[in-house]
Protein backbone atom coordinates (compact mmCIF):
# COMPACT_ATOMS: atom_id res chain seq x y z
CA UNK A 1 0.00 0.00 0.00
CA UNK A 2 2.44 2.66 0.93
CA UNK A 3 5.89 3.11 -1.08
CA UNK A 4 8.06 1.71 1.92
CA UNK A 5 7.12 -1.92 -0.14
CA UNK A 6 8.79 -1.99 -2.98
CA UNK A 7 12.17 -3.02 -1.63
CA UNK A 8 10.93 -6.36 -1.73
CA UNK A 9 11.65 -7.00 2.10
CA UNK A 10 8.89 -8.49 3.84
CA UNK A 11 5.31 -6.56 3.87
CA UNK A 12 4.05 -5.29 6.46
CA UNK A 13 1.34 -8.59 6.86
CA UNK A 14 3.89 -10.74 6.81
CA UNK A 15 5.92 -9.17 9.74
CA UNK A 16 2.90 -8.74 11.03
CA UNK A 17 1.82 -12.14 11.26
CA UNK A 18 5.19 -13.59 12.99
CA UNK A 19 5.17 -10.62 15.74
CA UNK A 20 3.43 -12.87 18.63
CA UNK A 21 2.44 -9.72 20.50
CA UNK A 22 0.45 -8.65 17.52
CA UNK A 23 -1.43 -12.48 16.94
CA UNK A 24 -2.28 -12.99 21.00
CA UNK A 25 -3.43 -8.87 21.64
CA UNK A 26 -5.52 -10.10 18.41
CA UNK A 27 -7.05 -12.91 19.99
CA UNK A 28 -7.86 -10.78 23.72
CA UNK A 29 -9.39 -8.46 21.84
CA UNK A 30 -11.87 -10.25 19.69
CA UNK A 31 -12.53 -12.39 22.27
CA UNK A 32 -13.78 -9.74 24.20
CA UNK A 33 -15.81 -8.12 21.63
CA UNK A 34 -16.95 -11.60 20.74
CA UNK A 35 -18.41 -12.29 24.34
CA UNK A 36 -19.46 -8.39 24.54
CA UNK A 37 -22.26 -9.94 20.91
CA UNK A 38 -22.89 -13.00 22.14
CA UNK A 39 -23.58 -11.71 25.67
CA UNK A 40 -27.23 -12.94 25.82
CA UNK A 41 -26.31 -16.29 25.50
CA UNK A 42 -22.82 -16.28 27.71
CA UNK A 43 -24.06 -14.65 30.47
CA UNK A 44 -25.52 -17.36 33.29
CA UNK A 45 -27.70 -14.81 34.98
CA UNK A 46 -29.62 -12.08 34.12
CA UNK A 47 -27.37 -8.78 34.85
CA UNK A 48 -29.94 -6.80 36.37
CA UNK A 49 -31.88 -9.60 38.57
CA UNK A 50 -31.29 -9.13 42.21
CA UNK A 51 -31.11 -12.10 44.59
CA UNK A 52 -31.45 -11.09 48.50
CA UNK A 53 -30.56 -14.39 49.26
CA UNK A 54 -27.03 -14.27 48.33
CA UNK A 55 -25.11 -10.86 48.47
CA UNK A 56 -21.76 -10.38 48.10
CA UNK A 57 -21.58 -14.12 47.97
CA UNK A 58 -17.95 -15.37 47.53
CA UNK A 59 -16.99 -17.07 44.42
CA UNK A 60 -18.41 -20.45 43.74
CA UNK A 61 -19.76 -23.03 41.34
CA UNK A 62 -22.99 -21.15 41.00
CA UNK A 63 -21.50 -17.19 41.12
CA UNK A 64 -17.92 -17.89 39.43
CA UNK A 65 -17.19 -14.79 40.68
CA UNK A 66 -19.70 -13.99 43.29
CA UNK A 67 -22.17 -11.75 43.74
CA UNK A 68 -22.50 -7.31 44.65
CA UNK A 69 -24.26 -5.74 47.02
CA UNK A 70 -27.84 -6.32 45.83
CA UNK A 71 -26.91 -10.53 45.20
CA UNK A 72 -26.83 -9.94 41.17
CA UNK A 73 -24.37 -12.27 39.38
CA UNK A 74 -21.04 -10.44 38.68
CA UNK A 75 -19.71 -12.67 36.02
CA UNK A 76 -22.88 -11.68 33.88
CA UNK A 77 -22.90 -7.81 34.86
CA UNK A 78 -19.26 -7.91 33.37
CA UNK A 79 -20.01 -9.95 29.93
CA UNK A 80 -23.01 -7.59 30.08
CA UNK A 81 -20.60 -4.65 30.71
CA UNK A 82 -18.20 -5.64 27.93
CA UNK A 83 -20.74 -4.36 25.62
CA UNK A 84 -21.12 -1.32 26.55
CA UNK A 85 -17.68 -0.23 27.88
CA UNK A 86 -16.56 -1.81 23.96
CA UNK A 87 -19.04 0.57 22.53
CA UNK A 88 -18.50 3.31 23.95
CA UNK A 89 -14.60 3.41 23.19
CA UNK A 90 -14.85 2.09 20.09
CA UNK A 91 -17.74 4.82 18.56
CA UNK A 92 -15.84 7.70 20.34
CA UNK A 93 -12.40 6.56 18.87
CA UNK A 94 -14.20 6.34 14.82
CA UNK A 95 -15.58 10.17 15.62
CA UNK A 96 -12.77 11.30 16.73
CA UNK A 97 -10.65 9.26 14.28
CA UNK A 98 -12.48 10.55 11.14
CA UNK A 99 -12.93 14.27 12.41
CA UNK A 100 -9.37 14.62 13.80
CA UNK A 101 -7.84 12.92 10.42
CA UNK A 102 -10.18 14.97 8.10
CA UNK A 103 -9.07 18.53 9.77
CA UNK A 104 -5.71 17.33 9.79
CA UNK A 105 -5.19 16.71 6.25
CA UNK A 106 -6.96 19.65 5.45
CA UNK A 107 -4.83 21.72 7.89
CA UNK A 108 -1.48 20.08 6.44
CA UNK A 109 -2.72 20.27 2.37
CA UNK A 110 -3.17 24.23 2.81
CA UNK A 111 -1.02 24.85 4.78
CA UNK A 112 -0.40 28.93 5.50
CA UNK A 113 -2.49 30.73 8.05
CA UNK A 114 -5.68 27.79 8.31
CA UNK A 115 -2.68 25.20 9.53
CA UNK A 116 -1.08 27.68 12.07
CA UNK A 117 -4.25 28.73 13.44
CA UNK A 118 -5.68 24.43 13.80
CA UNK A 119 -2.00 23.52 14.77
CA UNK A 120 -2.23 26.03 17.69
CA UNK A 121 -6.17 25.23 18.79
CA UNK A 122 -4.83 21.67 18.90
CA UNK A 123 -1.78 22.12 20.81
CA UNK A 124 -3.99 23.74 23.35
CA UNK A 125 -6.20 21.12 23.35
CA UNK A 126 -3.59 18.46 23.43
CA UNK A 127 -1.93 20.28 26.64
CA UNK A 128 -4.57 19.55 28.78
CA UNK A 129 -4.41 16.17 29.94
CA UNK A 130 -6.87 13.74 28.42
CA UNK A 131 -8.46 12.35 31.36
CA UNK A 132 -9.19 15.81 33.05
CA UNK A 133 -10.01 17.25 29.51
CA UNK A 134 -12.64 14.35 29.80
CA UNK A 135 -13.99 14.37 33.38
CA UNK A 136 -14.63 18.32 32.63
CA UNK A 137 -16.78 17.80 29.64
CA UNK A 138 -19.00 14.99 31.22
CA UNK A 139 -19.52 16.97 34.17
CA UNK A 140 -20.69 20.21 32.52
CA UNK A 141 -22.41 18.14 30.08
CA UNK A 142 -23.90 15.89 32.43
CA UNK A 143 -23.28 12.34 32.28
CA UNK A 144 -25.10 9.69 29.18
CA UNK A 145 -24.22 7.79 27.04
CA UNK A 146 -24.13 10.52 24.38
CA UNK A 147 -22.34 12.91 26.40
CA UNK A 148 -19.55 10.56 26.80
CA UNK A 149 -18.85 9.35 23.46
CA UNK A 150 -19.20 12.85 22.74
CA UNK A 151 -16.58 14.19 25.61
CA UNK A 152 -14.08 11.09 24.44
CA UNK A 153 -14.42 11.48 20.93
CA UNK A 154 -13.71 15.46 21.25
CA UNK A 155 -10.27 14.92 23.51
CA UNK A 156 -9.09 12.48 20.68
CA UNK A 157 -9.24 14.52 17.90
CA UNK A 158 -6.46 16.61 18.61
CA UNK A 159 -3.82 13.78 18.48
CA UNK A 160 -5.38 12.54 15.37
CA UNK A 161 -5.22 16.27 14.04
CA UNK A 162 -1.64 16.44 14.72
CA UNK A 163 -0.09 12.94 13.20
CA UNK A 164 -2.23 13.58 9.86
CA UNK A 165 -1.23 16.93 9.48
CA UNK A 166 2.20 16.24 9.80
CA UNK A 167 2.00 13.16 7.65
CA UNK A 168 0.06 15.43 5.17
CA UNK A 169 2.87 17.59 5.03
CA UNK A 170 5.17 14.81 3.79
CA UNK A 171 2.64 13.80 1.58
CA UNK A 172 2.00 17.27 -0.55
CA UNK A 173 5.67 17.21 -1.61
CA UNK A 174 5.73 13.79 -3.28
CA UNK A 175 5.64 13.58 -6.97
CA UNK A 176 2.23 11.85 -6.91
CA UNK A 177 0.38 14.73 -5.32
CA UNK A 178 1.67 17.24 -8.49
CA UNK A 179 0.88 14.34 -10.63
CA UNK A 180 -2.44 15.06 -9.45
CA UNK A 181 -2.74 18.37 -9.54
CA UNK A 182 -1.46 18.16 -12.95
CA UNK A 183 -4.49 15.75 -14.13
CA UNK A 184 -6.83 18.80 -12.75
CA UNK A 185 -8.13 16.31 -9.82
CA UNK A 186 -10.12 18.26 -7.29
CA UNK A 187 -8.23 19.37 -3.84
CA UNK A 188 -10.64 17.14 -2.32
CA UNK A 189 -10.18 14.19 -4.76
CA UNK A 190 -6.45 14.39 -3.55
CA UNK A 191 -6.79 14.98 -0.73
CA UNK A 192 -9.22 11.74 0.97
CA UNK A 193 -8.57 10.20 -2.43
CA UNK A 194 -4.84 10.08 -2.67
CA UNK A 195 -3.24 11.20 0.74
CA UNK A 196 -5.56 9.39 2.80
CA UNK A 197 -4.83 6.26 1.61
CA UNK A 198 -0.86 7.05 2.06
CA UNK A 199 -0.97 7.76 5.82
CA UNK A 200 -3.75 5.31 6.60
CA UNK A 201 -1.25 2.75 7.83
CA UNK A 202 -0.26 6.08 11.08
CA UNK A 203 -3.47 6.33 11.89
CA UNK A 204 -4.68 2.89 12.36
CA UNK A 205 -1.57 2.56 14.53
CA UNK A 206 -2.68 5.63 16.69
CA UNK A 207 -6.47 4.50 16.32
CA UNK A 208 -5.28 0.94 17.75
CA UNK A 209 -4.09 2.83 21.10
CA UNK A 210 -6.31 5.39 21.39
CA UNK A 211 -8.45 2.73 21.56
CA UNK A 212 -7.32 1.75 24.61
CA UNK A 213 -7.37 5.17 26.16
CA UNK A 214 -11.14 4.90 24.95
CA UNK A 215 -11.57 2.36 27.18
CA UNK A 216 -9.83 3.34 29.97
CA UNK A 217 -11.13 7.26 30.32
CA UNK A 218 -14.87 5.79 29.82
CA UNK A 219 -14.08 3.49 32.91
CA UNK A 220 -12.51 5.68 34.97
CA UNK A 221 -15.04 8.35 34.72
CA UNK A 222 -17.63 5.56 35.58
CA UNK A 223 -14.94 4.60 38.88
CA UNK A 224 -15.10 8.46 39.48
CA UNK A 225 -19.34 8.48 39.17
CA UNK A 226 -19.70 10.09 36.09
CA UNK A 227 -20.53 7.15 33.86
CA UNK A 228 -23.39 5.73 31.80
CA UNK A 229 -26.33 6.08 34.94
CA UNK A 230 -27.02 2.91 37.28
CA UNK A 231 -28.56 -0.09 36.94
CA UNK A 232 -26.64 -0.13 33.40
CA UNK A 233 -23.37 -2.36 33.90
CA UNK A 234 -20.16 -1.00 32.74
CA UNK A 235 -16.99 -2.40 33.59
CA UNK A 236 -15.84 1.24 35.51
CA UNK A 237 -19.22 1.02 36.94
CA UNK A 238 -19.07 -2.50 38.49
CA UNK A 239 -15.21 -1.64 39.91
CA UNK A 240 -17.25 1.58 41.66
CA UNK A 241 -19.84 -0.59 43.08
CA UNK A 242 -17.62 -3.34 44.37
CA UNK A 243 -14.89 -0.79 45.55
CA UNK A 244 -17.10 0.16 48.47
CA UNK A 245 -16.84 -3.12 49.68
CA UNK A 246 -13.36 -3.99 48.90
CA UNK A 247 -12.75 -5.26 52.53
CA UNK A 248 -15.42 -8.13 52.94
CA UNK A 249 -15.88 -8.72 48.73
CA UNK A 250 -12.52 -8.03 47.28
CA UNK A 251 -13.23 -10.38 44.27
CA UNK A 252 -16.58 -7.72 43.22
CA UNK A 253 -13.92 -5.43 41.87
CA UNK A 254 -11.28 -7.89 41.00
CA UNK A 255 -13.23 -9.41 38.24
CA UNK A 256 -13.91 -6.27 36.07
CA UNK A 257 -10.71 -5.04 36.75
CA UNK A 258 -9.27 -7.73 34.93
CA UNK A 259 -11.27 -7.36 32.37
CA UNK A 260 -10.18 -3.77 31.72
CA UNK A 261 -6.52 -5.27 32.06
CA UNK A 262 -7.25 -8.18 29.65
CA UNK A 263 -8.35 -5.21 27.32
CA UNK A 264 -5.96 -2.82 27.86
CA UNK A 265 -3.05 -5.15 27.25
CA UNK A 266 -4.50 -6.82 24.16
CA UNK A 267 -5.47 -3.48 22.70
CA UNK A 268 -1.47 -1.84 23.36
CA UNK A 269 -0.18 -5.27 22.08
CA UNK A 270 -1.96 -4.87 19.14
CA UNK A 271 -0.39 -1.17 18.55
CA UNK A 272 2.50 -1.88 19.21
CA UNK A 273 3.03 -4.88 16.65
CA UNK A 274 1.19 -2.81 14.20
CA UNK A 275 3.76 0.10 14.76
CA UNK A 276 6.48 -1.75 14.31
CA UNK A 277 4.84 -4.11 10.81
CA UNK A 278 4.29 -0.49 9.11
CA UNK A 279 7.29 1.09 10.12
CA UNK A 280 10.66 -1.72 10.07
CA UNK A 281 12.83 1.02 11.55
CA UNK A 282 11.16 1.28 14.86
CA UNK A 283 11.24 -2.75 15.42
CA UNK A 284 12.85 -3.59 18.84
CA UNK B 1 21.04 30.63 32.02
CA UNK B 2 18.24 33.14 34.07
CA UNK B 3 17.75 35.00 30.58
CA UNK B 4 16.29 31.51 29.51
CA UNK B 5 14.50 31.02 31.92
CA UNK B 6 13.20 34.56 31.91
CA UNK B 7 12.14 34.26 28.47
CA UNK B 8 10.61 30.08 28.98
CA UNK B 9 8.33 32.79 31.72
CA UNK B 10 7.16 34.96 29.09
CA UNK B 11 6.69 32.15 26.43
CA UNK B 12 4.19 30.79 28.33
CA UNK B 13 1.79 33.24 29.02
CA UNK B 14 0.13 33.20 26.01
CA UNK B 15 -0.63 29.18 26.02
CA UNK B 16 -1.87 29.63 29.92
CA UNK B 17 -4.10 32.48 28.23
CA UNK B 18 -5.07 29.62 25.80
CA UNK B 19 -5.88 27.11 28.18
CA UNK B 20 -7.73 29.80 30.30
CA UNK B 21 -10.22 30.01 27.74
CA UNK B 22 -10.23 26.15 26.96
CA UNK B 23 -11.61 26.27 30.24
CA UNK B 24 -13.87 29.33 30.49
CA UNK B 25 -15.58 27.83 27.11
CA UNK B 26 -15.68 24.71 28.57
CA UNK B 27 -17.98 25.63 32.06
CA UNK B 28 -19.47 28.47 30.09
CA UNK B 29 -20.41 27.93 26.50
CA UNK B 30 -21.01 24.52 26.52
CA UNK B 31 -24.52 23.74 25.53
CA UNK B 32 -26.75 22.93 28.14
CA UNK B 33 -27.87 24.95 30.83
CA UNK B 34 -25.89 24.51 34.42
CA UNK B 35 -28.93 25.87 35.67
CA UNK B 36 -30.45 22.53 35.29
CA UNK B 37 -27.58 20.25 35.77
CA UNK B 38 -27.20 21.86 38.97
CA UNK B 39 -30.84 21.48 40.32
CA UNK B 40 -32.63 19.24 38.11
CA UNK B 41 -34.91 19.67 35.60
CA UNK B 42 -37.88 19.85 38.13
CA UNK B 43 -36.59 23.89 39.33
CA UNK B 44 -38.91 26.72 38.79
CA UNK B 45 -38.06 29.35 36.60
CA UNK B 46 -37.37 31.62 39.28
CA UNK B 47 -35.15 29.74 41.64
CA UNK B 48 -32.93 29.22 37.93
CA UNK B 49 -33.04 32.67 37.64
CA UNK B 50 -31.60 33.37 41.04
CA UNK B 51 -29.05 31.19 40.92
CA UNK B 52 -28.20 32.21 37.29
CA UNK B 53 -27.22 35.65 38.71
CA UNK B 54 -25.50 34.36 41.84
CA UNK B 55 -23.32 32.29 39.03
CA UNK B 56 -23.07 35.15 37.55
CA UNK B 57 -23.96 34.06 33.71
CA UNK B 58 -27.12 36.18 33.47
CA UNK B 59 -24.19 39.02 32.13
CA UNK B 60 -22.77 38.91 28.82
CA UNK B 61 -20.50 36.35 27.82
CA UNK B 62 -17.58 38.84 27.25
CA UNK B 63 -17.79 40.28 30.40
CA UNK B 64 -17.88 37.19 32.28
CA UNK B 65 -14.61 36.13 29.98
CA UNK B 66 -12.81 39.52 30.87
CA UNK B 67 -14.10 38.95 34.52
CA UNK B 68 -12.78 35.74 34.98
CA UNK B 69 -9.27 36.31 33.22
CA UNK B 70 -9.15 39.52 35.72
CA UNK B 71 -9.76 37.68 39.08
CA UNK B 72 -7.53 34.60 37.81
CA UNK B 73 -4.75 37.46 37.22
CA UNK B 74 -5.43 38.72 40.27
CA UNK B 75 -5.18 34.75 41.80
CA UNK B 76 -8.67 34.84 42.78
CA UNK B 77 -10.14 31.54 42.13
CA UNK B 78 -14.09 32.76 43.34
CA UNK B 79 -15.86 31.23 46.14
CA UNK B 80 -17.40 27.56 46.20
CA UNK B 81 -21.09 27.37 45.79
CA UNK B 82 -21.46 25.10 48.94
CA UNK B 83 -19.53 26.19 51.46
CA UNK B 84 -18.92 29.74 50.40
CA UNK B 85 -15.44 29.60 51.37
CA UNK B 86 -12.37 31.04 48.91
CA UNK B 87 -11.43 28.01 46.22
CA UNK B 88 -7.91 29.23 46.84
CA UNK B 89 -7.79 28.42 50.27
CA UNK B 90 -9.49 24.76 49.69
CA UNK B 91 -7.04 24.35 47.33
CA UNK B 92 -3.69 25.33 49.34
CA UNK B 93 -4.74 22.98 51.87
CA UNK B 94 -4.31 20.20 50.01
CA UNK B 95 -2.12 20.76 47.26
CA UNK B 96 1.35 19.70 49.44
CA UNK B 97 -0.59 15.99 49.52
CA UNK B 98 -1.25 15.93 45.90
CA UNK B 99 2.68 17.61 44.72
CA UNK B 100 4.56 15.06 47.82
CA UNK B 101 2.54 12.27 45.76
CA UNK B 102 3.52 13.16 42.48
CA UNK B 103 7.02 13.92 43.51
CA UNK B 104 7.51 10.22 44.97
CA UNK B 105 6.21 9.03 41.83
CA UNK B 106 8.43 10.79 39.80
CA UNK B 107 11.28 9.54 41.97
CA UNK B 108 10.67 5.92 41.97
CA UNK B 109 9.39 6.23 38.28
CA UNK B 110 13.15 7.72 37.50
CA UNK B 111 15.00 5.33 40.29
CA UNK B 112 13.51 2.33 38.80
CA UNK B 113 13.05 2.89 35.29
CA UNK B 114 16.70 4.42 34.00
CA UNK B 115 18.75 1.21 35.12
CA UNK B 116 15.94 -1.37 33.98
CA UNK B 117 15.88 1.01 30.36
CA UNK B 118 20.03 0.78 30.51
CA UNK B 119 20.38 -2.78 31.55
CA UNK B 120 17.34 -3.61 29.03
CA UNK B 121 19.28 -1.40 25.90
CA UNK B 122 22.68 -3.48 26.79
CA UNK B 123 21.65 -6.91 26.32
CA UNK B 124 19.51 -7.09 23.76
CA UNK B 125 16.57 -9.52 23.83
CA UNK B 126 18.03 -10.54 27.36
CA UNK B 127 15.96 -11.24 30.69
CA UNK B 128 16.07 -7.64 31.66
CA UNK B 129 15.04 -6.85 28.31
CA UNK B 130 11.97 -9.01 28.16
CA UNK B 131 11.68 -8.36 32.17
CA UNK B 132 11.53 -4.17 30.68
CA UNK B 133 9.11 -5.15 27.68
CA UNK B 134 6.86 -6.48 29.71
CA UNK B 135 6.85 -4.03 32.17
CA UNK B 136 6.35 -1.25 29.94
CA UNK B 137 3.62 -3.15 28.46
CA UNK B 138 1.83 -3.25 32.07
CA UNK B 139 2.16 0.23 32.79
CA UNK B 140 1.03 1.67 29.68
CA UNK B 141 -1.89 -0.61 30.45
CA UNK B 142 -2.78 -0.47 34.08
CA UNK B 143 -5.84 2.10 34.32
CA UNK B 144 -4.58 4.12 37.58
CA UNK B 145 -7.69 3.45 39.64
CA UNK B 146 -7.08 -0.91 38.54
CA UNK B 147 -3.61 -0.92 39.67
CA UNK B 148 -4.42 1.07 42.80
CA UNK B 149 -7.13 -1.64 43.72
CA UNK B 150 -5.27 -4.74 43.07
CA UNK B 151 -2.18 -2.57 45.39
CA UNK B 152 -5.03 -2.33 47.92
CA UNK B 153 -5.96 -6.08 47.70
CA UNK B 154 -2.82 -7.79 47.45
CA UNK B 155 -1.11 -5.08 50.21
CA UNK B 156 -4.08 -4.09 52.46
CA UNK B 157 -6.47 -6.80 52.58
CA UNK B 158 -4.60 -9.54 52.30
CA UNK B 159 -1.12 -8.73 53.41
CA UNK B 160 -1.95 -6.00 55.59
CA UNK B 161 1.38 -4.72 55.60
CA UNK B 162 0.46 -1.00 54.71
CA UNK B 163 -3.25 0.57 55.92
CA UNK B 164 -6.17 0.60 53.68
CA UNK B 165 -7.03 4.36 54.60
CA UNK B 166 -4.89 7.07 54.87
CA UNK B 167 -3.58 8.78 57.65
CA UNK B 168 -4.66 12.51 58.48
CA UNK B 169 -2.30 15.04 58.91
CA UNK B 170 -1.45 15.14 62.22
CA UNK B 171 0.34 12.24 62.68
CA UNK B 172 3.49 10.91 62.83
CA UNK B 173 6.42 11.15 60.61
CA UNK B 174 6.20 7.64 60.44
CA UNK B 175 2.39 7.02 59.66
CA UNK B 176 2.55 9.71 56.81
CA UNK B 177 5.56 8.10 55.04
CA UNK B 178 3.62 4.38 55.44
CA UNK B 179 0.47 6.17 53.98
CA UNK B 180 2.50 6.94 51.21
CA UNK B 181 4.10 4.33 50.30
CA UNK B 182 1.22 2.70 48.33
CA UNK B 183 0.31 5.42 46.89
CA UNK B 184 3.59 6.59 45.54
CA UNK B 185 4.34 2.97 44.47
CA UNK B 186 1.05 2.89 42.75
CA UNK B 187 1.82 6.38 40.98
CA UNK B 188 5.53 5.46 40.49
CA UNK B 189 5.12 1.98 38.81
CA UNK B 190 3.00 3.53 35.93
CA UNK B 191 5.58 5.81 35.62
CA UNK B 192 8.49 3.22 35.40
CA UNK B 193 6.76 1.79 32.20
CA UNK B 194 7.16 5.25 30.40
CA UNK B 195 10.65 5.79 31.92
CA UNK B 196 11.77 2.60 30.86
CA UNK B 197 10.75 2.56 27.35
CA UNK B 198 12.16 6.05 26.60
CA UNK B 199 15.47 5.10 28.29
CA UNK B 200 15.85 1.58 26.50
CA UNK B 201 15.08 2.93 22.37
CA UNK B 202 17.33 6.20 23.79
CA UNK B 203 19.78 3.75 24.90
CA UNK B 204 19.92 1.71 21.34
CA UNK B 205 20.64 4.55 19.45
CA UNK B 206 23.30 6.34 21.13
CA UNK B 207 24.73 3.19 21.42
CA UNK B 208 25.07 2.81 17.88
CA UNK B 209 26.61 6.18 17.70
CA UNK B 210 29.71 7.37 16.64
CA UNK B 211 31.22 8.99 19.99
CA UNK B 212 30.35 5.56 21.50
CA UNK B 213 32.99 3.50 19.18
CA UNK B 214 35.51 6.30 19.70
CA UNK B 215 35.49 6.12 23.81
CA UNK B 216 35.59 1.74 23.31
CA UNK B 217 38.38 2.48 20.94
CA UNK B 218 40.41 4.43 23.55
CA UNK B 219 40.09 1.58 25.54
CA UNK B 220 37.40 2.77 28.15
CA UNK B 221 35.51 0.32 30.15
CA UNK B 222 31.93 -0.58 29.09
CA UNK B 223 30.59 0.63 32.04
CA UNK B 224 31.62 3.95 31.70
CA UNK B 225 30.85 4.22 28.33
CA UNK B 226 27.45 3.49 28.67
CA UNK B 227 26.73 5.32 32.56
CA UNK B 228 28.97 8.34 31.17
CA UNK B 229 28.63 8.74 27.45
CA UNK B 230 25.43 7.02 26.40
CA UNK B 231 23.08 8.19 29.32
CA UNK B 232 23.70 11.72 29.09
CA UNK B 233 22.92 12.01 25.62
CA UNK B 234 19.52 10.07 26.41
CA UNK B 235 18.94 12.67 29.45
CA UNK B 236 17.28 14.88 26.97
CA UNK B 237 14.48 12.59 25.70
CA UNK B 238 14.29 11.34 29.54
CA UNK B 239 12.90 14.59 30.61
CA UNK B 240 10.49 15.06 27.71
CA UNK B 241 9.03 12.05 28.45
CA UNK B 242 8.86 12.76 32.30
CA UNK B 243 7.60 16.51 31.43
CA UNK B 244 4.87 15.17 28.93
CA UNK B 245 3.65 12.68 31.04
CA UNK B 246 3.20 15.26 34.09
CA UNK B 247 0.21 15.76 32.78
CA UNK B 248 -1.38 12.43 32.86
CA UNK B 249 0.54 12.04 36.17
CA UNK B 250 -1.91 14.90 37.62
CA UNK B 251 -4.90 12.76 36.11
CA UNK B 252 -3.62 9.74 37.53
CA UNK B 253 -2.60 11.41 41.10
CA UNK B 254 -6.24 12.07 41.18
CA UNK B 255 -7.23 8.56 40.89
CA UNK B 256 -4.11 7.05 43.26
CA UNK B 257 -6.21 9.49 45.70
CA UNK B 258 -9.33 8.91 45.28
CA UNK B 259 -8.36 5.11 45.27
CA UNK B 260 -6.19 5.33 48.61
CA UNK B 261 -8.55 8.12 50.07
CA UNK B 262 -5.54 10.03 50.67
CA UNK B 263 -6.34 14.32 51.18
CA UNK B 264 -5.42 16.07 47.60
CA UNK B 265 -7.15 17.56 44.28
CA UNK B 266 -8.31 14.33 43.08
CA UNK B 267 -11.24 14.62 46.33
CA UNK B 268 -12.00 18.09 45.82
CA UNK B 269 -12.42 16.83 42.69
CA UNK B 270 -14.85 14.47 43.60
CA UNK B 271 -16.11 16.82 46.22
CA UNK B 272 -16.61 19.17 43.55
CA UNK B 273 -18.95 16.84 41.16
CA UNK B 274 -20.84 15.41 44.14
CA UNK B 275 -22.01 18.63 44.87
CA UNK B 276 -22.08 20.33 41.25
CA UNK B 277 -20.21 22.86 42.72
CA UNK B 278 -18.90 24.13 39.57
CA UNK B 279 -16.74 27.28 40.99
CA UNK B 280 -15.13 24.83 42.53
CA UNK B 281 -14.70 22.33 39.33
CA UNK B 282 -13.60 25.60 37.58
CA UNK B 283 -10.89 26.64 40.46
CA UNK B 284 -9.12 23.10 39.94
CA UNK B 285 -9.21 23.32 36.24
CA UNK B 286 -7.50 26.58 36.40
CA UNK B 287 -5.20 24.91 38.71
CA UNK B 288 -4.75 22.02 36.50
CA UNK B 289 -4.00 24.49 33.86
CA UNK B 290 -0.85 26.12 35.90
CA UNK B 291 0.35 22.77 36.76
CA UNK B 292 0.97 21.78 33.47
CA UNK B 293 2.26 24.45 32.18
CA UNK B 294 4.35 25.27 35.00
CA UNK B 295 5.49 20.98 34.15
CA UNK B 296 6.09 22.27 30.75
CA UNK B 297 8.46 25.34 31.79
CA UNK B 298 10.51 23.33 34.32
CA UNK B 299 10.80 20.48 31.52
CA UNK B 300 12.53 23.57 29.40
CA UNK B 301 14.68 24.69 31.90
CA UNK B 302 16.03 21.09 33.23
CA UNK B 303 16.79 20.94 28.92
CA UNK B 304 19.18 23.64 29.85
CA UNK B 305 20.29 22.27 32.95
CA UNK B 306 21.21 18.29 31.47
CA UNK B 307 22.41 19.95 27.75
CA UNK B 308 24.09 23.36 28.12
CA UNK B 309 23.47 23.03 24.36
CA UNK B 310 20.07 24.12 24.53
CA UNK B 311 20.29 27.62 26.41
CA UNK B 312 23.59 28.16 23.88
CA UNK B 313 21.10 28.31 21.54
Amino acid sequence: MSAATVTGGPTAWQRARRSPGLVIGLMVVVGMVLVAVFAPWLAPYDPDEQDVVVPLAAPSAEHLFGTDYFGRDVLSRVIWGARISLSIGIVSTAAGVIVGTAIGIVAGYFGGWLDRAITAAADVLLSFPQLIMGLLLVAVLGASTGNLILAIAVTAVPAFIRIARGSTLAMRERDFVDSCRVLGFSNLRIMFGHVLPNIMDEIVVLASLWLATAIRTESTLAFIGLGVPPPTATWGSIVREGFDNLLDAPWLSLCPSLAILAVMIGLNLIGDGLRDATDPKAAP
Amino acid sequence: MLGFILKRLLLAIPTLVAVLTVVFVLVRVVPGDPTLVILGDQASGQARADLRAKLGIDRPIVVQYADFLGQVATGDLGRSLATNRPILDDVAHVLPYTIELTLAAIVIGVAIGVPLGVLAARRRDGVADWFARIVSLLGVSFPAFVSGILLLIVFAVQLRWFPVISTPRTSSVGDRLGSLVLPALNLGLLMVAYVTRVTRSGMLKALGEDYVRTARAKGMGGRVVVWRHALRNVLIPIVTVVGLYLGALIGNAVLTEIVFNRPGLGKLIVTALNQRDYNLLQGLMVVAAFGIILANVLTDITYGLVDPRVTAR
